[in-house]
Order: structure tokens, then sequence, then C-alpha cells
């Protein structure tokens, strides 16, 4: 996937001027916020089962490598496999030796985010493949060509009648003829175009949303259930994951089940929650031939230990896009790579590098509302802030505003300087705004008066004042 | 330990921006807490809390300026500051850029227990459950969000409020929103900002309130700001100002 974070801000603009995607982000601000906290507070005991899951969380990443161990040990047992990938590129060749060796044309895809950090659509494209996404949002992305612009939502950008162009445009060569604008005949009809290639797929590829360490069982959550479908009716299945998927037991996989499709949707389950453990096994009835699990570390080990080891509690529920002042401003395609909103701010440049998305943990006021709805309660504004002390001590950041801070804490350290420096400047700006006492423009403001008059000084410093006060008084 | 009659002393931390551009508000913050019995001392040497060079990434110096403010105010019963966010700075932050240093994170904890945002220790730490002060006309209250979800400041600056006599209080209707300030932010990406505060005003528009209040200068500055250049009249003060009764300043950024 092409990697635009650096131009965050002009993608920005251009989202906030983009009349029918900010049409798509209005129909968002309704739904999430509302029906999770309607959710939380209908589950008298979330915020200890947020203690809980964090727990269990830093537990599992403490002792990675054991859980890591035993689940592979489990998934062999039952006859499965597991490929160990340090790099997207070691994923996707493995992915296409194993489609390559059942000779697939198809394969059918649930969605994944690690599928879209290693840009597998196109690789297998490249190759000879036909990925066909079934998620319906995915589904929708793909036909348009475009990238996710949500974890849980990857359409979101998209209004109904984008969809209904779509599918017109594409779902002739299927004999769908009709323009539909209602939502449910647009969704009768992509279940209509996708069952049959789902009968016709030679591989299906999942995500997963758990591993479970005690039986290297995958878990994995939608509300279509068009994963079931990819995962048992192809011959092979294909699960691509991270390795902080990782839990330890099925208990921990129902302990923060219960926050995520709250904290996601604010429903209390998803629709479907799927244990997949290995291939069909003799006398069942259903299930693929082959079970593969791709783990994909991608740097994700490096952090293990650091300031940033608390994003991999992550459970990609979205809670924090969802709360976002910045994301409902500017949609999820402006962060420029497969993660947006406060998570993608702190994950993205520990996957690909501060000196490509050091925008995105800069675009944030710090208002901390990602942090209070986290049910995995990770500090993403103080790792936003991590980011940019990084981003300082590398000297990345844009040497005017360096300088800048530089000065003023400079000034700060001196209070005989600061004190007559300051007096003097805000003297003359209270001078130069006169009883109309703002500012429409001001040199060196633009960023502020480009939009905003600049409210002037009263004129006299408080400590001044204060120090008349006490010399009155008879004080030192 | 010895239960002492003697009155508190507060150290009171102006903070950056009032004593630079809104002198009036420390005035305020002075007089609700004699009022209340404490004696105030303001340490003359004070300058910045360390914000600007923390939420920048520039960790040293503002390691530097917060060993600044912790020597300043060593001896005080409390330290109050009129301001959410650099509230906050003293009492959630110092002890964390410390955390490596266990002697100065013993005294950064020190000061972050007795670290209080002016409207909660008043009601908070004082009892006072009333001001003698007169406004006239609807007044709304925005939340600034180190008030809130920082330093849990939510209800007593509206119970405060509606002992003002002539006053009342319309909510806005997303207290839990950002108005978009966010310091360097607002100049870095004025785009995104503006859309924020412009959601702000629209409702604070809506809620009828003549005058909007807040605990954080920064949030008042951009609010005013953004109003003063879409024409609009809605006044904009700290809420000390009002729960003083000194509202003979002209608004912020005037009329």
């Amino acid at each position: 996937m092409e990697r635009t974070s650096h131009a965050f801000k002009e993608s920005a603009v251009r989202a906030l001027q983009d009349a029918t995607l900010q049409m798509a982000l209005g129909n968002m601000r309704v739904g999430f916020v509302g029906k999770r906290q309607k959710a939380r507070e209908r589950l008298p005991e979330f915020e200890r089962l947020c203690d809980l899951a964090r727990d269990i969380k830093d537990h599992t990443l403490k002792h990675l490598d054991f859980y890591l161990e035993a689940f592979e040990a489990r998934v062999k047992a039952q006859d499965g496999e597991v490929h160990w990938c340090r790099t997207p590129a070691e994923a996707r060749q493995v992915i296409l030796e194993i489609c390559q060796r059942v000779e697939a044309r198809t394969v059918t895809k649930g969605k994944s985010m690690i599928a879209e950090e290693i840009a597998l659509n196109e690789f297998l494209e490249a190759n000879g493949i036909e990925p066909v996404e079934t998620d319906l949002g995915e589904y929708i992305i793909q036909l348009a060509h475009e990238p996710p612009s949500h974890i849980i939502a990857p359409a979101i950008h998209k209004t109904r009648e984008q969809v209904s162009d779509l599918f017109f445009e594409h779902h002739r060569q299927y004999g769908k003829t009709r323009r539909l604008d209602e939502t449910r005949a647009l969704v009768d009809e992509a279940r209509q175009v996708l069952r049959p290639k789902y009968v016709a797929a030679d591989v299906g590829i999942t995500g997963a949303n758990f591993l479970v360490a005690e039986t290297g069982s995958v878990v994995i959550v939608t509300n279509e259930g068009n994963s079931d479908l990819t995962r048992t009716l192809p011959k092979v299945h294909i699960v691509t994951a991270s390795i902080e998927k990782l839990v330890p037991n099925v208990e921990d996989v129902w302990t923060i089940l219960r926050l995520l499709a709250r904290s996601a949707t604010g429903q209390e389950l998803s629709t479907y929650t799927t244990f997949a453990s290995g291939p069909r096994q003799e006398g069942e009835l259903d299930g693929p031939g082959e079970f593969h699990v791709v783990l994909l570390d991608n740097g994700r080990s490096d952090v293990l230990g650091t300031e940033f080891q608390d994003i991999l509690r992550c459970i990609r529920c979205a809670a924090c896009i969802n709360h976002c002042p910045v994301y409902r401003a500017v949609g999820g395609h402006a962060y420029g790579w497969v993660y947006s909103g406060p998570m993608g701010a702190v994950l993205t440049p520990m996957l690909i590098g501060i000196e490509e998305a050091g925008h995105l943990p800069n675009a944030s006021t710090f208002c901390g509302r990602c942090e209070a709805v986290c049910p995995m309660r990770i500090p993403l504004p103080r790792m936003m802030r991590h980011w940019r002390e990084r981003e300082f001590e590398g000297g990345h950041s844009p040497p005017t505003f360096r300088r800048g801070i530089k000065l003023w804490a400079w000034l700060a350290r001196h209070p005989r300087l600061y004190g007559p420096v300051m007096a003097l400047a805000i003297g003359l700006m209270a001078r130069l705004a006169g009883r109309r006492r703002r500012f429409r423009v001001l040199p060196l403001a633009g960023g502020w008066t480009g939009s905003r008059d600049f409210p002037a000084p009263e004129g006299q410093r408080f400590m001044a004042m204060w120090r008349a006060r006490r010399a009155a008084r008879g004080g030192p | 330990m010895m239960i002492s009659k003697a009155p508190i002393r507060v150290g009171l931390f102006v903070t950056c921006l009032v004593d630079l551009f809104r002198p009036s508000v420390g005035l305020a913050a002075v007089k609700l807490l004699e009022d209340a019995g404490c004696v105030v001392e303001a340490p003359l040497r004070q300058t910045c809390c360390g914000q600007p060079a923390y939420n920048s990434g520039d960790r040293r110096d503002a390691k530097a300026i917060a060993r600044q403010v912790i020597d300043l105010f060593e001896g005080y019963d409390y330290v109050v500051v009129p301001s959410g966010s650099c509230g906050g700075m003293l009492h959630e932050h110092y002890p964390r850029l410390f955390a490596d240093e266990p002697a100065m994170a013993r005294r950064a904890e020190g000061l972050s227990a007795r670290t209080f945002e002016l409207v909660a220790f008043l009601t908070d730490k004082l009892g006072l459950e009333r001001v003698d002060a007169r406004f006239e006309g609807a007044v709304a209250y925005h939340d600034s969000c180190s008030c809130l979800r920082e330093l849990k400041v939510r209800d007593q600056p509206r119970r405060l409020l509606s002992t003002v006599e002539g006053l009342t209080l319309a909510e806005l209707a997303n207290p839990e929103i950002c108005c978009g300030f966010g310091g360097a932010f607002c100049v870095k990406y004025p785009e995104i900002s503006t859309r924020m505060v412009d959601e702000k005003i629209e409702d604070i528009r809506a809620s009828g309130a003549r005058t909007l209040l807040a605990a954080d200068l920064g949030c008042l500055m951009n609010i005013a700001g953004r109003l003063h250049r879409e024409g609009d009249r809605i006044e904009v003060r700290h809420v000390a100002e009002v729960l003083a009764g000194m509202t003979d300043a002209p608004p912020i950024g005037g009329r």
C-alpha cells in the first residue's frame, strides 16, 4: 500500500474540503459513540473487566516467547502449521507458496488488518491470483480500489449513494443491471454476488482476533459470518495474525470478548464468534484440509520492554478512533497508511518509521478521550508524546519549531530576563491592539490568525501587579 | 500530628498565559482564595510550567523547568493553579518526568499531592459552597479536556456558578469534546483545529448562552478568537472572574 503519512497535513486539508467525505463522516458521528456508552452503562463490571484485560495482556506480553511456542505446539498437534515471519515480505512469500502449491486461482478473504499491513492483495494479484474480499466493507473498497479508512468499518468514508454507484458499475457482469438505493437491497446483492465465489475459491484467508496458547485455537469475530464461509469452504485456511494476538487460555478470550464488541459497536457480542482449531479431523463434516497460521512480527518484538510496549495490548476495537475529534474531522485516509486515529498515531511510526509518520503523533490535542475509552487502558496520548520525544531527540521536528521551543524554554529558565522581555512584549502588543483588544493579523502567527483573531494581552504582567501590591503592603 | 489553627498558605502558580495575557484572572484567583481565608503568595520567579517543551518532545527542557517549579513551590501547604492543563502538568506529569530520579521523583510526588486546580481547591479542599458574586445572564461552562479527564473537575465549577446571583447556567451539547486548542496543535494543524472550534462554537450558540466560561486560558483564547473572527458577540471570560465578581475588565479579546 502506498504510504502518504508524510503528507498528512495536505491530505487533512483536502479531506476537510471534501463534502462527500464529510457527509459520510457525519453519519458516523451519531452511531458508535452513543452505542458504546449504552453498552458500557449496561455492564456494571465494565471498568473492572478493563483492568483484568490489561493484566491478561501484560502477563502475556511478559511471557510472549513461552506462549508463542505453546501455541505453535498445540497447532502442530492438531495437524496445523505455524509460519514465523519477521517481515511483510516473508509473510507474503509464505502465503504465495501455499497458494501456488495448491494451484489456487482465487482466494476468498475475511477481514484482516495484517493482510493490509503486508499489502497482500496487490501481491497476490501481481502473481496471478485473484483475491476476493468477503467482508462487505472490504468488498466495497476493493471495488473502489481504495484502502480501508477505519479498522472495523473499512468503507465508512463511503456514502450509500457511492456504494450504489459502485455496485451498479461492477455487478453488471453478473447480470445485475438495476440500480439499488436501499441498504438492505445492496447487502442482498453483494451476498448473491459473493456466494459462488466462496465455493469456487481454492484458499480462504482470514485474520484473527485472538490466538489461544492453551488450545492452539484461532478466534475470529465477525458480524457477517463471512469469515466462516471463507474458512470452511476452500481446501486451505490461512490465518494472518501478528504475534500480540496471543492470550494464554479460553477464559481470557471470554474476558476480553466482553469488552471487544461493546467498545467497538456497542454490541454485547459480535454476531459470530468462531474458534478454529486446525484442519478438518476424521469424522468431522466440514472444515479445510489444511490449516496455516502466518505469524507476523514486523518490528513488534523490538518494542517489548520499551515505552511503546503498551500498544501491543490493542485489540483493534476502534473505540479510540470513534472518539477521536481529529479522526472525526479528517477521516482515516489522511493518516496515509493502514492504521488511523490514535492507535494508528502510535502504531504507524513503529511499523513504517517516525520519519515517514511524524505528523501522526503530532496531530493530537492530547484531549485524552482515546485513553478514557480504551478498554485495554492503553495510554495513547503518553505514547504519542514519546514519539514526539524520539522525533525531537532525533532532530526530525521542523527546525523553526525546534528553535521556537528552545528559545521559549531558555527564557522560562531565566526568570530575571523573562520578566522584562515579556513585560516589554505584552506592553507593546496591548498598545498596538488598542481599544480593539485583538489582532486580525500578527506576524509569525499565521497559523492562528488565518482563522481566528488573536486576543491581545491586557498590558501588564500579573507578577508586576503582585510585586506592586506586596510593596504597597510593606512586604519584601 | 498537631492540629494547626494557622491559616492555609497557598502558593499561586498563576501560569504564563494568565501572567502575560490576562492578569485579571490572577487577581480574581487571589480574591477567591483570600476570601476563603487563605494566605496567598505568588513566588516572583515563576514563569511557565514547561508544557510547551514537554508536549513538543523536548523532555530535557521540560525537566529543567519542572525542577525550577518544584524548588519555588516547595514550602507551601497547597499549590493552586487557575488552569486545568498547567495543573495537570504539575499534578500528573511532573512525577512521570522524574521516574528515573528517585530523589526528585519524591519531591515531584509531594508537589503533585499538594497541587489543585483553583475551583476544585475551593470546593474540595476548602469546602466552599457558595460565592458572593453577581453576574447577569445565561452562561455556559466549557470543560477543558485536562480539567475533565486529567483532574476530574466537572461538577465543582457548575456548583459554584449556580450560586452566582443573576446567573443562569446553560449546558453545551457535547461537553466531552475538545475545542481544538491543543497548544502548538492549533498553529501546526490550523485547519483541523478550526473545524474543531467551529463545532464547539455551534454548541455554544445552540446553548443560548451570552457568556462562555472555562478554567483554561488556552481554550478561552481559541474560542474567543474564533467567535470574534466570525463576528459573534458572545463574550468569553475565565470562570474565576465571574466567581470573584470581578468582571469590570473587558472580556477576552474585547467586545
